[in-house]
């Protein structure tokens, strides 16, 4: 199912699908790269999300008659793509009461032991569904139902960079200081976007994420800050 | 070479055209509310295209020059003094070192820009200087001009004297009709809805900034309530529960999960800009052939903007 729908005066809106799931996330990593390509010189913008891609483009070099029909023609070429693409990437965390506030609370409320949460939360690969919100936060899922938590009554003022989170069925790291209502288990001590390196972000939207439990010791060694 | 910030007023922000080709990391665009004003103030002191300009909101600046060069200011109607002295908008000025530049408050529209001839010359963060404070990029580290801040700018750069005829000078009125090209989740809003919308007048609401402007009036109600996070275009009309619209604007966050309408045209957000908390806004819906043609003319107008120069 393709349907581009207009979204402004010079942006169109291509959905993939009416829900998300691995195929169509996959579909739009698929989509947005073909049309970086197909597009060059008239596009300005891309947005992958969970099941669309916003395409905005240069409205005084061309028009969405045309951009649209490029989108369809990108579109055609899908089938071929191998749905399984995107890296698998992996993230250390360490998950412990003292980087994750709400570990405890969250295991509790489960009615699991914490070393339970830890591992429904390690064990299973996350696509990278969208990119937002904060520069560089990746949206991860779909956890564990067991392990679903809804967002906090009142959000922190302040969520440390690092901190691993659960809010309902996703996941995330949060890239900088910000406040946040997600219910903290964990901390990683890698970069989520930094500046100065290239790539900027060690994840993109249809990468696969794993985390990896690690102690104090190997977190701290790692540049984790606590 | 530089301009030293004295008093930063209420809002003051380095800018040049925006941040593109970024929303794939999360970063939105940022760039001048007023695309126009900011054209025109880069035009008028011959600089490149998108040169960084101070973006003021409501006025206050007070700037001292480090050094011989030449200012202009364009957009809301705010009193320029130099030394004191009255001066005009839109019309390149000499400024010799030790001039003190200061902006009153605006007596109508709410944002002005402040060039210097050859731009100010700030290191860019991810292909702009535009600064979006929410995020804490751009400009001088990531924040608002502050007292004491300077900012650097080209040695000597030469520049005619050019001015734009006061019979060119924009209006800024109290009420604004934003132009609508509907899209986006505009099916999901019944046609009662729609017209709603479409034919009753709005205010701006005082929680109004750089992310977005807040609408005051009618409810707007949607069949549904929440949709799969997905991107927002310049402009987009989100319609949260309260069913108070809400026009997305530089800053905007670059996903979210509310139900839009539409986009307002960009020339029209360049006004909804200098409109006040409390002011009026019409909205009214175009087709995406209208919004291009009117694209088109506008730039066509403004390359045609009589420039004259001072003798």
């Amino acid at each position: 199912m393709v349907q581009i729908h207009s979204a402004g005066e010079s942006a169109l809106i291509v959905y993939l699908g009416e829900t998300t799931s691995p195929e169509v996330s996959a579909r739009v990593q698929a989509l947005a790269q073909l049309l970086a390509d197909s597009l060059s010189g008239v596009l300005v913008d891309l947005v992958p999300s969970y099941a669309s891609v916003l395409v905005i483009y240069d409205a005084m070099a061309t028009d969405h008659l045309e951009v649209s029909h490029r989108i369809r023609a990108a579109a055609a070429q899908l089938a071929a793509v191998d749905t399984s693409g995107g890296q698998e990437v992996v993230l250390p965390v360490y998950y412990h009461a003292e980087a994750g506030e709400d570990l405890e609370t969250l295991a509790e409320t489960a009615g699991l032991t914490v070393d339970e949460v830890i591992e429904l939360h390690s064990s299973c690969a996350y696509r990278v569904y969208a990119i937002g919100f904060a520069p560089g936060f990746a949206y991860l899922g779909e956890v564990d139902p067991k392990i679903a938590a809804p967002r906090l009554a009142t959000p922190r003022q302040r969520v440390p960079r690092g901190a691993v989170a659960i809010a309902d069925r996703q996941t995330a790291v949060y890239p900088t200081p910000s406040p946040g209502g997600w219910n903290l288990i964990g901390r990683c001590p890698m970069r989520m976007f930094d500046p100065e390196r290239e790539p900027i972000m060690p994840v993109s939207v249809g990468d696969r994420v794993r985390f990896e439990p690690v102690d104090r010791a190997r977190f701290l060694a790692l540049g984790g800050e606590l | 070479m530089s301009l030293t910030v004295i008093q930063p007023g209420l809002l003051a922000l380095l800018q040049d055209a925006g941040r593109f080709g970024k929303h794939a990391i999360g970063l939105t665009s940022g760039g001048p509310l007023d695309p126009d004003a900011f054209n025109l103030c880069n035009r008028l002191l011959q600089n490149p295209v998108g040169a960084t300009v101070i973006e003021i909101s409501f006025g206050g600046l007070e700037l001292e020059a480090n050094c011989d060069t030449s200012i202009c200011i364009t957009g809301a109607v705010m009193p320029l003094t130099i030394n004191g002295e009255e001066r005009e908008r839109y019309r390149v000025e000499r400024v010799r070192a030790g001039d003190r530049i200061t902006l009153g408050f605006a007596e109508h529209g709410c944002r002005a820009y402040v060039g210097v001839a050859g731009g100010f010359r700030i290191p860019e963060s991810f292909g702009s200087t535009a600064t979006v404070v929410r995020e804490g990029i751009g400009g001088l580290s990531g924040s608002k001009l502050q007292a004491g801040d300077t900012l650097p700018c080209p040695a000597k750069a030469s520049c005619k004297p050019l001015y734009l005829p006061p019979e060119h000078h924009p209006h800024y009125h109290d009420t604004v009709t934003v132009r609508v090209i509907p899209g986006y989740q505009q099916a999901s809003f019944p046609r009662l809805e729609q017209r709603r919308f479409f034919s009753h007048a709005y205010q701006v609401s005082e929680r109004s900034d750089r992310m977005g402007y807040r609408m005051q009036g009618p409810g707007i109600r949607c069949d549904i309530e929440g949709i799969l996070s997905e991107g927002i275009c310049l402009g987009a009309i989100q319609v949260p529960a309260d069913g108070q619209p809400i026009v997305l604007m530089n800053d905007r966050q670059t996903i979210g999960g509310y139900p839009k309408i539409g986009a307002a045209l960009t020339l029209d957000l360049a006004r909804l800009s200098q409109l006040p908390p409390g002011g009026t806004v019409y909205f009214t819906p175009i087709t995406v052939h209208a919004a291009h043609n009117a694209l088109h003319l506008a730039a066509s107008f403004a390359a045609r903007q009589p420039l004259m120069e001072a003798s």
